[in-house]
Parts: C-alpha cells; sequence; structure tokens
C-alpha cells in the first residue's frame, strides 16, 4: 500500500496449479492462484493448514518437492520460477528472493560458525575472499540487531537463543538483498515477546531496505501487527484479498469472516467467555482439600556427569480445587510442561511436597500411585502422536476401562466409549477407525474423550489447542467448556496462549524460569496485571485488529 | 495413505508391491519370482527331484563319477557320483530349513531382547549392548563354526544339521534385531502415545508388547529377507569350510562346491557351477525384496507415478536436469 501501483511487482504469480502425487492419488494442493507483490510491500497469506498457503509461498523460490507438478507462472524478477532450470533457479534463490523459514535452530547448519553460513549465500553468487565475507557478514549481524557482532561472528548457533537465531536466519535472508523475502510462519516457533522483537525487525527490513515480504501466518495477530495486504486462502484458491485494515473491518467472504470469529481475543472489557465459573464460590465454601497441593515444589533434571542439575521447577506454591480450572501460562523453558508432568506422575519430584488426589508424589512410588490413575486424564499437545496408530479409536478410549475397569465396566465398555464419542461430538462409527483416519482437531477430541472415559477429578491438558488451526481450536475450547461444565472435573490447562488461557481458566498462574511471578481469578491477572513480567507478556501479545495494535505500536512499550 | 485398503494391502510385501512402480517395482517382482521359484522347488523337491539326494545307482547301475550332463543326468554328475540336479534340488530344502530356523530363532529372541532392553533401559540394556556390541565385533563366520562345532561336534544328520547351521546363524542375527528393535523402542519410548498409555496406569508389560512391540517392528520384513540371504551365505560357507552337513544327511550346496574344488582344474565345470549359481539365485532373489522393500518403505526414496495428465513438457525438462 505505501509502495506505488505503477512499478513492476516483483513477485506475479499467474494461475498457479500445484498437484502433488501421495499414495493416495493426485491431491491438488494449489487451483490456480493469482497473485500479485509490490516492491516493498507486506503482504500475508493467511489460511489453515492444507490450505495451500505454504505451497503458494514456496513456489516462488521453486521449493517444491519432486512430486509436484506445476502449471502457470511465476514471475519473479522478470523469471518464471516455474520453467527456470536449474542455474536460473539458483540465480534467482537469494539475490531476487530469500526465504526465512519457520524453526531457526534446524536451518542453521550447527557445525559451521554464523559469520560462514551467512558468507554462503554470498559465495554461492560470485568471488568473495574470505575478509570481505566476514565483514559482510558482521554488517548483517549489525543490521539485524545482534550485539557486539564482531566477536559474536564466529559463535556457533547453538550459542544463541532462539530469537537471536531467527535473527540471523533473517541476516542470512538479507544477505544478497533480495527483492522479496518469503517468511514462513517466522514467529510460530517462538515465545510472545521474542516473537514481538522479530516483528519489529521484519517491519524494519522492510522500512529501510524496501524489501517486499510475504508472510505466510495463521496467526491473525501477526497479520494485523505486520501486513499491508491480506490473501486468505482455502482449499488451495483465493477466496479474499484486500488490504488489512479492510479484511478485519469488513471481511466480505463467509470463511473470512468464520477465521475471524474464531480467533481468541483478549481485550480490554469484562470477559465474555466467562458463563461457566459459577462453580467457584460453592466450591470455596465447602472443600478444603484440593485435587491438586503443591508446597514448594522443586523439578531438577539431572544434567551430565559433573554438571549442576537443571532446575526446571522452584518453590513452586499452587492448589487445584475441586471442579476448579488453573491457567498455567508461561513462555518456553518456564517449566509449565514439567508441572504437568509430574502432576501425572511422569517427571519425578525433587523436592518440597506434591499431592495428587491424595497422593504425594514426592514420597509415594508408581505402584501407590497407580490406583489413583483412574481419577487422572490427560489430554496431549500433539494429536497426531498421542494415539498408538496401530489402534482403532474405540480400542485407545476404552484402554483406561480395560486397565482399571471392573468386569461390568470392561463388557460396557463399547457403550461407554460411544457415549464419550457422542459427547465430544464425533460420530460412532469413529470408533473403528484409525488415527491417520481422523483430522487433527477430530483427534483432540477423541483424545478428550479417552482423558474422561472414567469420569475422573483431575483432567490435565498440556497445551491441547497449540497444535490447531484457529477455526479448530475454537470448536474445541467450546468442547472443552461444555464438558467441564458436564462432568465437573479439575483442570490444570497448560498453555503459552494468554488469549486461550482467558477463555477457559478460573485462575491463572504466570510462571517464569520455573517461579510463580503471579497468580489469581483469571480476569484480574490478564486485565488488571500486577507484575511487570505478566504485563509485558500482554504488551507483547499482538491484537488481532490492525487499528488498535498500530495505535499500540504507536505508544510504544 | 488415506485411501482404505482392504486386509491384502496392510501384509507387508503385497501392500508395497501395489505401491511400487518403475525400476523398483521391477527389483521387486524378479525377486519375488525367484524366491517364489526356490520356495516351490524346496517344497516340491520329492516330486521334482529325479534321484534321491544321496542316492549313487538306479536300477542296481552306478550313476558313475563325474559324468557329463547327459539324458540321463541332466546336470553330470559328481566326484562322489551324486546326481548334481537332484542334489540342486534337494539343497533347496535344505536352504529353506536353515533359513526358517535360522531367521526364526533369531526374531524371537532379538526382539524380546531388544523390547525389554529398550524400554526398561538402565543396567540391563547397557549389558545387553555390550554383549550384542562384542558379538559384531567377532568375524561372524568364525562364531559360526564354533557354534556348530559346539553344538554337533562338527558332524550330523539333517536336523542336527540344520539346528547346527541355524543357530550358529541365529547367534550372529539376534544382535542386529536387538539393536534395530531397541533403537525403535527408545524412540517410541519418548512418544506422546506411550506416555499417554503410562498416564492411563498401563503397567509395563502392558506397554512393551500392546503398544511399542507392533509399533517397532515396520522394519523387520527388510531384515528379515536382508539376513535369510545371509544366512543361504553363512550355511554354504560353513558346508564349503567343512563343518556343514554329511552328503548322506542332506542336500548342501556348500559342501557339494567344497568337493567340487579338484574339478574345476580338470575341466568339469558342472559340478560347481550349478551350485554356485543356485546360491546366487537366492541371495540375489531375497536381496532384491530387501533392497526394494527398503526403498519403498522410505517415502523420500520411494518414486511414484507422475501426477495428473495435465503436467507441462517444461517442468519434467527441468527435472531431468536436476
Amino acid at each position: 500500500m505505501s509502495a506505488g501501483q505503477a512499478t513492476a511487482p516483483v513477485v506475479d504469480i499467474r494461475d498457479l496449479r500445484v498437484v502433488f502425487a501421495t499414495d493416495g492419488g493426485d491431491v491438488v494442493a494449489v487451483d490456480g492462484v493469482d497473485l500479485a507483490v509490490a516492491p516493498g510491500e507486506i503482504v500475508a497469506i493467511v489460511g489453515e493448514s492444507g490450505s495451500g498457503k505454504t505451497v503458494t509461498a514456496r513456489s516462488i523460490l521453486g521449493l517444491l518437492p519432486e512430486t509436484a507438478a506445476q502449471s502457470g507462472a511465476v514471475i519473479v524478477g522478470g523469471e518464471d520460477v516455474v520453467t527456470a532450470d536449474s542455474r536460473e533457479l539458483r540465480e534467482i534463490r537469494g539475490r531476487r528472493a530469500a526465504m526465512v523459514f519457520q524453526e531457526p535452530s534446524s536451518v542453521l547448519n550447527p557445525v559451521f560458525r554464523v559469520g560462514w553460513q551467512i558468507a554462503e549465500g554470498l559465495r554461492a553468487h560470485g568471488r568473495v575472499s574470505r575478509a570481505e565475507g566476514r565483514a559482510r557478514a558482521i554488517e548483517m549481524l549489525r543490521r539485524v540487531g545482534i550485539p557486539e557482532p564482531e566477536t559474536r561472528v564466529d559463535y556457533y548457533p547453538h550459542q544463541f537463543s532462539g530469537g537471536q537465531k531467527q535473527r540471523i536466519v533473517i541476516a542470512m535472508a538479507l544477505a544478497l538483498n533480495p527483492a522479496v523475502i518469503v517468511a514462513d510462519e517466522p514467529t510460530t516457533a517462538l515465545d510472545v515477546t521474542v516473537q514481538a522483537e522479530i516483528l519489529e525487525l521484519l517491519r524494519r527490513c522492510r522500512d529501510e531496505y524496501g524489501t517486499a515480504i510475504v508472510l505466510i501466518t495463521h496467526n491473525m495477530g501477526v497479520v494485523a501487527d505486520l501486513a499491508d495486504r491480506v490473501v486468505v486462502m482455502h482449499h488451495g484458491r483465493v477466496v479474499e484479498e484486500a488490504p488489512v485494515e479492510r479484511l478485519f473491518a469488513a471481511p466480505r467472504d463467509e470463511y473470512t469472516r468464520q477465521l475471524l470469529a474464531a480467533v481468541p481475543r483478549l481485550e480490554g472489557g469484562p470477559s465474555t467467555a466467562h458463563e461457566a465459573p459459577s462453580s467457584v464460590p460453592e466450591r470455596a465454601a465447602g472443600e478444603s482439600k484440593g485435587v491438586v497441593e503443591a508446597a514448594g515444589l522443586v523439578i531438577e533434571y539431572p544434567a551430565r556427569f559433573g554438571r549442576k542439575a537443571f532446575r526446571a521447577v522452584d518453590d513452586v506454591t499452587f492448589a487445584i480445587a475441586p471442579g476448579e480450572v488453573l491457567g498455567l501460562v508461561g513462555e518456553s523453558g518456564s517449566g509449565k510442561t514439567t508441572i504437568g508432568r509430574a502432576i501425572a506422575g511422569l517427571t519425578p519430584v525433587t523436592g518440597g511436597r506434591l499431592d495428587v488426589l491424595g497422593v504425594d508424589l514426592a514420597a509415594a512410588r508408581e505402584r501407590t500411585f497407580r490406583p489413583q490413575r483412574r481419577r487422572l486424564g490427560f489430554v496431549f499437545q500433539d494429536p497426531g502422536t498421542s494415539f498408538d496408530p496401530l489402534m482403532t479409536i474405540g480400542t485407545a478410549i476404552a484402554e483406561p476401562i480395560h486397565i482399571h475397569g471392573t468386569a461390568s465396566e470392561r463388557t460396557g465398555a463399547r457403550r461407554r466409549v460411544e457415549e464419550l464419542l457422542e459427547a465430544v461430538r464425533l460420530p460412532r462409527a469413529y470408533a473403528d477407525r484409525f488415527p491417520h483416519e481422523l483430522s487433527g482437531g477430530q483427534r483432540q477430541r477423541a483424545s478428550l474423550a479417552r482423558g474422561l472415559v472414567l469420569g475422573p477429578d483431575l483432567l490435565i491438558a498440556d497445551e491441547p489447542t497449540s497444535a490447531l488451526d484457529v477455526s479448530v481450536q475454537a470448536a474445541v475450547l467450546e468442547l472443552f467448556a461444555e464438558l467441564h461444565a458436564e462432568f465437573g472435573f479439575a483442570c490444570l490447562f497448560i498453555t503459552h496462549d494468554l488469549a486461550v488461557v482467558d477463555q477457559v481458566a478460573d485462575r491463572v498462574a504466570v510462571l517464569y524460569r520455573g517461579r510463580i511471578v503471579e497468580e489469581g481469578p483469571s480476569g484480574e491477572v490478564l486485565r488488571a496485571p500486577r507484575e511487570p513480567y505478566t504485563q509485558r507478556l500482554l504488551a507483547s501479545l499482538p491484537i488481532p485488529d490492525p487499528v488498535l495494535q498500530r495505535a499500540r505500536r504507536v505508544l510504544g512499550p | 495413505m488415506a485411501i482404505r485398503k482392504g486386509w491384502l494391502g496392510r501384509l507387508p510385501v503385497i501392500g508395497q508391491l501395489r505401491q511400487s512402480v518403475g525400476l523398483q517395482r521391477g527389483m521387486l517382482v524378479t525377486g519375488l519370482v525367484l524366491t517364489g521359484l526356490v520356495l516351490l522347488t524346496a517344497i516340491l523337491a520329492p516330486v521334482v527331484a529325479p534321484y534321491g539326494y544321496a542316492q549313487l545307482a538306479a536300477d542296481g547301475v552306478n550313476f558313475g563319477a563325474q559324468k557329463p550332463p547327459s539324458a540321463a543326468h541332466w546336470l553330470g554328475t559328481t566326484v562322489g557320483g551324486y546326481d548334481v540336479l537332484s542334489r540342486l534340488i534337494w539343497g533347496a530344502q535344505t536352504a529353506l530349513l536353515v533359513i526358517v530356523v535360522a531367521v526364526l530363532m533369531s526374531i524371537v529372541a532379538g526382539v524380546l531382547l531388544g523390547l525389554v532392553s529398550g524400554y526398561l533401559g538402565g543396567w540391563l540394556d547397557r549389558v545387553l549392548v555390550v554383549i550384542a556390541d562384542a558379538i559384531y565385533a567377532f568375524p561372524s563366520l568364525l562364531l559360526a563354526i564354533v557354534a556348530a562345532i559346539m553344538i554337533s561336534g562338527g558332524q550330523s544328520g539333517l536336523w542336527s544339521g540344520v539346528f547346527a547351521a541355524g543357530i550358529a546363524i541365529t547367534v550372529i542375527f539376534i544382535p542386529q534385531y536387538f539393536r534395530v528393535i531397541r533403537a525403535e523402542v527408545v524412540r517410541l519410548k519418548g512418544d506422546a502415545f506411550i506416555e499417554s498409555a503410562k498416564v492411563v496406569g498401563a503397567s509395563s508389560a502392558r506397554i512393551m508388547f500392546v503398544h511399542a512391540l507392533r509399533n517397532s517392528t515396520r522394519t523387520l520384513p527388510l531384515i528379515f529377507t536382508l539376513n535369510a540371504a545371509e544366512a543361504v551365505l553363512t550355511l554354504a560357507a560353513l558346508g564349503f569350510l567343512g563343518f556343514g552337513i554329511e552328503p548322506t544327511a542332506a542336500a548342501e550346496w556348500g559342501y557339494d562346491l567344497n568337493r567340487s574344488r579338484s574339478d574345476v582344474t580338470s575341466g568339469i565345470w558342472w559340478t560347481s557351477v550349478f551350485p554356485g549359481v543356485a546360491i546366487v539365485l537366492v541371495v540375489l532373489g531375497l536381496t532384491l525384496i530387501g533392497e526394494s522393500l527398503n526403498d519403498l518403505a522410505d517415502p523420500r526414496l520411494r518414486t511414484r507415478r507422475r501426477p495428473g495428465p495435465k503436467q507441462p513438457a517444461e517442468t519434467s525438462v527441468t527435472e531431468v536436469i536436476q
């Protein structure tokens, strides 16, 4: 929008069609997409997984696997990538178009110094002396905001943090001053506070060097923060294309409206999703003993010989009352998952006290805890791997019954499984399907069904929706609230997404480096945070509204 | 694999046969045909073979030693006066028996040990891994010879010979199955579905035999075929070195090769060429199956049918260049 429309586009995709050959026959991934990116423009391609957004963006660099057949034209700087041979492709890559990948740790080669890796792009496009390459690498590192680039140019990737690694990947992309950078979910693997910094850096790339950016993301907050124009894709087609303000203010397509409605929001006003916690007052009056009570909990991971053990959880005290949902939020490495695993008995407790369902896990052995396991359910983050791939969904859901159940329960297992499938709104016939025959959202519903099959008193949900698309996430969260109202279990809900925790939790505990920095009713913690860390966390969260987000950015943190 | 296939498609080899195209299909089909022929020969040996494996005379007339191929003896006779063709056919039976015995025993033992070692870990795991590594360090043939001597005292009849060879080969193969299964189980141990079974309260035995076992056996058909080929070679080597089965107890190609050593210099080619070719064909068939299964199991190595008819010509040119 900032650049003049008269100039030739840096990327011009015309009627692109990509077909993949798979074991199950041909799959049309992209079906007639037209897209033009002007110089210095940030175009976001949004859509759910499988919508063809990544394939479209990768076709700009000719990075499709051999099983793909493409037709149409992808013109990058006057050259058609679709028909280019490998020499022409090499010429295009790096010089005219570059790529920033999702996972910075796996993009960087661990055995080479970062300076060498940045200079690699220069070497690929002409002779560069060692001194020149190094000087250029230092300059690139300085540009992307790595402190002390003169010394750190000789560091190896593992000596940088995740956010810094992503900065280095961006530096590699910028090294040859390409006209366009394709950024495939550049912040998905990063924490919110780091995400904010990377988004700022990408914006600076555009402002200072006039680089156009094709941003692929599923995060509407990121879109609102960064993009000029948004392309919404669904089933391989572009369903809507509009400037960012118009798309958020007045979406025209039905699918875009659904997508935007599904985005969880954390707004200043009173909580919208809180009809459920009506049970909170009665519980506070009656029971005194919590389902989970942790006091001075310490969990350490043993280090290699001769090193100090790593303290993942440090002196944490909290309690979960029956029927209550406690949201545990924090960035990666804060110890939130470790706490969840310790409660499930998957990670040994090092010190302090951890009472779960009346058993002190710090002192008890697995044998004494096993009978209590029938009162405990667990929902894992990745629905793809949490089911045995060779077991039908029905068998997997019934497994707790077969392990703990009485004889009568076992004979009624099939009926119970069907009841639960209905409760999580899956067809009964799905009991006979295998996990790979279900979609991610369906699997996560089945996972909820398995967690609830014995009517547990406590459910531990470890990032249950972070692997799902937004619209699927919305449906799963809604289902979760309903099931909670129906079954009345206590729940530890672990997540990094503050907007999600706002929807489901009665109380929130914020973890930072293994310690709880703030705890309280979710409305209070998320709307009137007292601790600086919580405030920073909330400020980093991009608001899925371009106008508000821009206003906030101007004000500055 | 989005489409549901029938039960036939889930069988190890048939499923892959359906998936395969081009050269990989050719390799697999050739391997299957060769192996099928050997299997048929072995099973039908009593019907197909013109004479017994230890038969020296028919109708009271001796065959005679080192006779060239003729109408009565299509492939000639050996230095000991046996019919080459008959010994060839009966030899397939011996080879098959040894493969079955050796591979079955090593699979059962190797898989069990690998499962327990990988899942339980700890000192048991460390000890087993060290033992497996130690066995790797021995020359396999030497180990097989030692095992053969220990089991049978060097000489034997059909079954004791087959078991001696089988057990000797088993000792060499157990570490292979052990390592593969252990590595798979160690990988699976961190998977969410195993943890999920733990959270549910499943016992270690249940996790091992219900969840881990079935998920870790994917690569077994591959090692199975490659090991079967190696078993044939080891058996032949044992026979050639004189640690195999007596000619009167069963036909064995390695023994025949041993006996034909002196024939080669005197221009008698039929006694050595045919057993040699038989060994090569069996090993080739099994290896072809194994190798193509290996390629097919890896989605990156697997070739697929070209997608869609609407493919522009330029694209295919590009790919040829790449």
